[in-house]
């Protein structure tokens, strides 16, 4: 308990989470408004599939998942402070959030412009 | 505000969190797997259209977002906006609505028909 | 201003401080030069100027020791006690110094911050000790091993310097945020055996402003001078108000 030095990090990891939250929370009404477009039938949403299917639009779309991905295991790790007794791993924690990003985004990229 | 509702906010963001964890690793290992080879409209709808389970899936799925993204922005308004009085409640209210009706929407364009 | 050359100065190198000068209505910087000796504390360079140069410069301290927290303030950005801290770790390379009074709280004169809305806060946190109106019977044995206990002694040197409430982001957003020190007390009364005043205190730090409200910065923990975790104390706060939300005691 004595000597307990937290990084900077955290406070880092406080300011991605909110900034993905805000983030997501603007995309969110456009993602159901796209979809939404299926009520219209098919052919409607299709003709928005075509007009997303460039690169800059596919690129977004992996920010999108970097931002998801970072957002919910931020919070997991919130969560595990919040709830569970309090643990020094705090450095560890951080590092499963990202590196399971850096997969989430890898294999969205992968499979996006595959 | 009251003690009970300032903490029944906080629970109702925490719990919609963990509520969302297993819907979020579905939906990302979806959509990775969606994306292969191009996204067209059949391919969402043939998947979505008339399954009562992915209906409850984004249904719930919807309305937890729009909780926990509305609690989000409410935090984010007194915060960085430094609103006050009836406000930020006022806008978690309408942010709610604002998704859960959008999302609901989108749920039914995608389940609907087939 | 000219600086005061001391016959005991082992180089001539000076150090450039710029002190914050003013009050409640505002203020600037005012530079100053002293000479660079080594194992200067901030307090000594701050009362170098007050003594040789600028008689009217406004600043607090007591024990020089690192044992009452009356010196901390603002030392080139970061907020920290004084007495403690020495210029050359601080101004580096580049020689210069730059003091402000503590942020977060209103400034009476120069360096120095009223502190009032801090123990005002304290006290909103039920910072205090509870015998519920009449002494036990008999004494109440604490076992210094037991988790509770242990919880207590981690919290407890906390000598109100007001370090944590300046580096505190959310104290800084939000006005009725009650901030780490007085949360941190808080939790140690809490699990204190011998304290009565339980539920009042959880519901007291469950208003709004209350612990809920912290986002786990870690600013508070990592500058702590006593080495202290007010966010560790927080997320047992939070855990204590989620039980209490659950079992309908709030």
């Amino acid at each position: 308990m004595a000597g307990y030095k937290p990084h900077r990090l955290s406070h880092w990891a406080a300011l991605l989470q909110r900034l993905s939250g805000l983030l997501l929370a603007l995309f969110l009404p456009l993602h159901f408004l796209a979809l939404g477009l299926a009520l219209d039938g098919a052919a409607a949403l299709d003709g928005f599939l075509t007009w997303t299917d460039t690169p800059l639009v596919k690129l977004s779309e992996v920010v999108l998942v970097g931002l998801l991905s970072l957002h919910f295991l931020g919070g997991i790790r919130l969560l595990m402070m919040e709830l569970l007794a309090w643990s020094e791993m705090e450095k560890t924690m951080i590092s499963i959030a990202g590196g399971a990003t850096v997969f989430f985004v890898a294999a969205f990229l992968l499979n996006v412009f595959g | 505000m009251a003690a009970k509702t300032e903490a029944r906010l906080w629970l109702v963001q925490r719990v919609t969190a963990i509520i969302m964890t297993p819907l979020i690793l579905a939906h990302l290992f979806t959509m990775i797997y969606a994306v292969q080879n191009g996204l067209t409209a059949s391919e969402i709808l043939e998947r979505t259209q008339g399954s009562t389970g992915w209906a409850v899936f984004y249904s719930l799925f919807v309305l937890c977002a729009a909780a926990h993204g509305a609690i989000g922005l409410r935090t984010v308004a007194v915060e960085w906006f430094h609103w006050r009085g009836r406000r930020p409640g006022l806008l978690a209210l309408a942010t709610f609505l604002f998704l859960a009706v959008l999302g609901l929407r989108a749920v039914i364009a995608v389940v609907g028909g087939g | 201003m000219t600086s005061v050359e001391s016959p005991s100065s082992k180089t001539d190198r000076q150090i450039t401080v710029r002190i914050w000068r003013g009050d409640a209505r505002g203020g600037d910087y005012e530079t100053f030069l002293i000479p660079d000796k080594p194992n200067q504390t901030i307090l000594d360079a701050v009362t170098e100027i007050q003594r040789n140069q600028e008689p009217g410069l406004t600043y607090r301290f007591a024990c020089r020791v690192g044992m009452c927290g009356s010196c901390a303030m603002t030392v080139n950005g970061k907020p920290r006690w004084t007495c403690r801290t020495l210029v050359e770790t601080v101004s580096g390379s580049s020689g210069v110094l730059t003091l402000a009074p503590l942020r977060n709280l209103p400034v009476i004169k120069d360096l120095v911050a009223d502190m009032t809305v801090f123990f005002e806060k304290w006290g909103r946190a039920k910072g205090r000790f509870d015998d519920g109106g009449a002494p036990d019977a008999d004494f109440v044995p604490v076992d210094p091993t037991s988790a509770d206990r242990r919880e207590v002694d981690a919290a407890i040197e906390c000598i109100n310097c007001g370090v944590c409430y300046a580096a505190c982001d959310v104290v800084s957003w939000d006005e009725d945020y009650l901030g780490p020190a007085a949360l941190n007390r808080a939790w140690s009364l809490i699990r204190d055996e011998k304290d009565k005043g339980r539920i009042e205190r959880v519901r007291a730090v469950s208003e709004k402003g209350g612990c809920l409200s912290c986002h786990t910065h870690q600013r508070c923990a990592q500058l702590c001078p006593n080495q202290l975790n007010p966010t560790r104390s927080i997320a047992g706060l939070k855990r204590a108000v989620m039980s209490a939300t659950l079992k309908g005691e709030l």
